[in-house]
């Protein structure tokens, strides 16, 4: 079921997926200020969308600056790691039927491996900046990413289970009845949470934490290097909000709307949904952080994979 | 674990609350008639200067950002020959219209101010003096005061009596 037109299919989930993450930078500081009682940025243009561009153009003027005492290559690498890792991510995301641009039988298995992969321009960029504010954001990073991948991957295996197979398209398929956020609301819950983690947002924003490491793991990258650890956490929020469209909330499916609007409502609704998140919660101490995902969430993710394994057997397909 | 949901709801909940920005430059803030603003000089009710350049304000300035000069008229009436305020260094704290003794220095509710070049800050006499006593209206410092100027000779200001006659005081 992979798109006869893979070119366009490629231009377009890019295009599309790199525009929302720039209309983010608008949306997140409407919605802030929404909750903080104020207006955000309304001036430039109409509603203010036009602050997309100024703030780009602000950033490519930037001095692109690298410091003497950094290990030149890998502080060049690190930011591009980021956004090509969850770009990577996008390629298997079914977005509308016929609209893929790759429709692996392993998608899932790809969507973690890639946000496994996205740990190391953190933690490269942190260890390349040689600062011991980002290599201690770099640590916690790391720390933080790993902890949460394991029972985001288990969290999601419930899903597996009940859909039969790893393909995404066959999981939205297999939602055509039922959403799987009701049979696995725990395994959605948990992926929630660690999809917060992945995208290190703020409930969750230990390796930059501005208060305790001034900005963390991109402490000393300037100018456009900058701007792609942003587009990469941008575009981080997206894929996990477009993930839980597809996993638990039937992708596309849904009445009377066309199969693209469905997919693009529910999204923003989980974006605009991690938004409110940010605006809401203070961020844990690092060890209630570690002890919360080795304590809590893994023997969830657990019972909730070997529970569903037992309801799966006993009652079959 | 419910608190944190909670907190959600309620933070949800403040995106229908009344707003707290005031859109400036489109709608303007309330500014409190004693607001700490921008620095004139007042006249007394019959048009004269209030200013007597006694220096006070340019010593009671923190920033050091009052200059003037005292002369005298012809009269005996001292008044200053310049008056500069560079409002680039002011900071609006209103100590110079605390030190005035006679209310010629007040502070007004505008901030309005910017410029694109510092020098244009630097504001002279004629820019700061205005047609009118500002904040107190029927003040006139040198119809109390007891010192001697032209058309006024001492004993005459407003309730003070004729000055002693020395000879009078003799054993």
């Amino acid at each position: 079921m992979t798109s006869p037109y893979p070119f366009a299919a490629i231009f377009g989930v890019l295009i599309v997926a790199l525009t929302i993450a720039a209309g983010l930078i608008w949306l997140e500081r409407r919605l802030l200020a929404l909750f903080q009682d104020r207006y955000g940025p309304n001036r430039a243009g109409p509603f203010g969308l036009l602050q997309v561009l100024a703030d780009m153009i602000k950033i490519f003027l930037k001095e692109d600056w690298i410091p003497p005492f950094a290990d030149r290559t890998v502080f060049v690498l690190a930011p591009a790691v980021i956004v090509v890792a969850v770009l990577l991510s996008f390629a298997v995301l079914p977005i509308a039927p016929g609209i893929i641009v790759s429709d692996l039988n392993i998608g899932l298995l790809w969507v973690l491996a890639m946000s496994s992969l996205g740990v190391y321009s953190i933690v490269l960029g942190g260890w390349a900046s040689d600062n011991k504010y980002s290599l201690l954001g770099a640590m916690r990073a790391s720390a933080q990413m790993l902890s949460y991948e394991v029972f985001m991957g288990l969290s999601l295996m419930g899903v597996v289970l009940l859909a039969g197979s790893f393909d995404l398209v066959h999981i939205v398929e297999a939602q055509r009845h039922l959403w799987f956020v009701i049979p696995q609301f725990l395994g959605f819950v948990l992926f929630l949470i660690a999809g917060l983690a992945e995208t290190r947002r703020i409930p969750f924003d230990l390796p930059e934490a501005e208060s305790e490491l001034i900005a963390g793991f991109h402490s000393e990258y300037s100018g456009m290097k900058f701007g792609m650890f942003f587009v990469g956490e941008y575009l981080g929020v997206v894929l996990i909000s477009s993930l839980i469209t597809v996993l638990f909330f039937g992708g596309w499916l849904g009445p009377l709307l066309p199969p693209l609007l469905w997919f693009f409502i529910k999204m923003f609704a989980f974006i605009c949904f991690f938004i409110l998140v940010r605006a809401s919660l203070p961020r844990p101490r690092f060890d209630q952080l570690m002890a919360w995902a080795w304590k809590i969430m893994l023997p969830l993710a657990l019972a909730n994979l070997m529970v569903t394994g037992a309801v799966v057997l006993a009652w079959g397909k | 674990m419910f608190s944190l949901l909670e907190t959600i709801w309620r933070v949800f909940l403040h995106a229908f609350h009344k707003r707290v920005t005031i859109q400036y430059p489109d709608q303007k803030p309330y500014l409190a008639p004693r607001w700490r603003g921008r620095i004139i000089l007042s006249r007394d009710p019959d048009g004269g200067e209030r200013c007597v350049a006694c220096y006070l304000c340019a010593i009671a300035c923190p920033v050091d950002c009052i200059a003037l000069q005292a002369t005298e008229d012809d009269t005996g009436r001292r008044y200053p020959a310049f008056f500069r305020i560079n409002f680039s260094r002011c900071i609006f704290c209103g100590y110079c219209e605390d030190a005035c003794p006679t209310y010629a220095i007040q502070l007004t509710p505008d901030f309005e101010m910017g410029e694109y070049r510092r020098p244009n800050l630097v504001y002279e006499k004629e820019d700061l003096l205005i047609n009118g006593p500002g904040k107190y209206p029927g003040y006139n410092f040198w119809r109390v005061a007891g010192v001697k100027i032209g058309g006024k000779d001492k004993g005459e200001a407003q309730n003070e009596g004729r000055p002693v006659d020395l000879h009078t005081l003799l054993p």
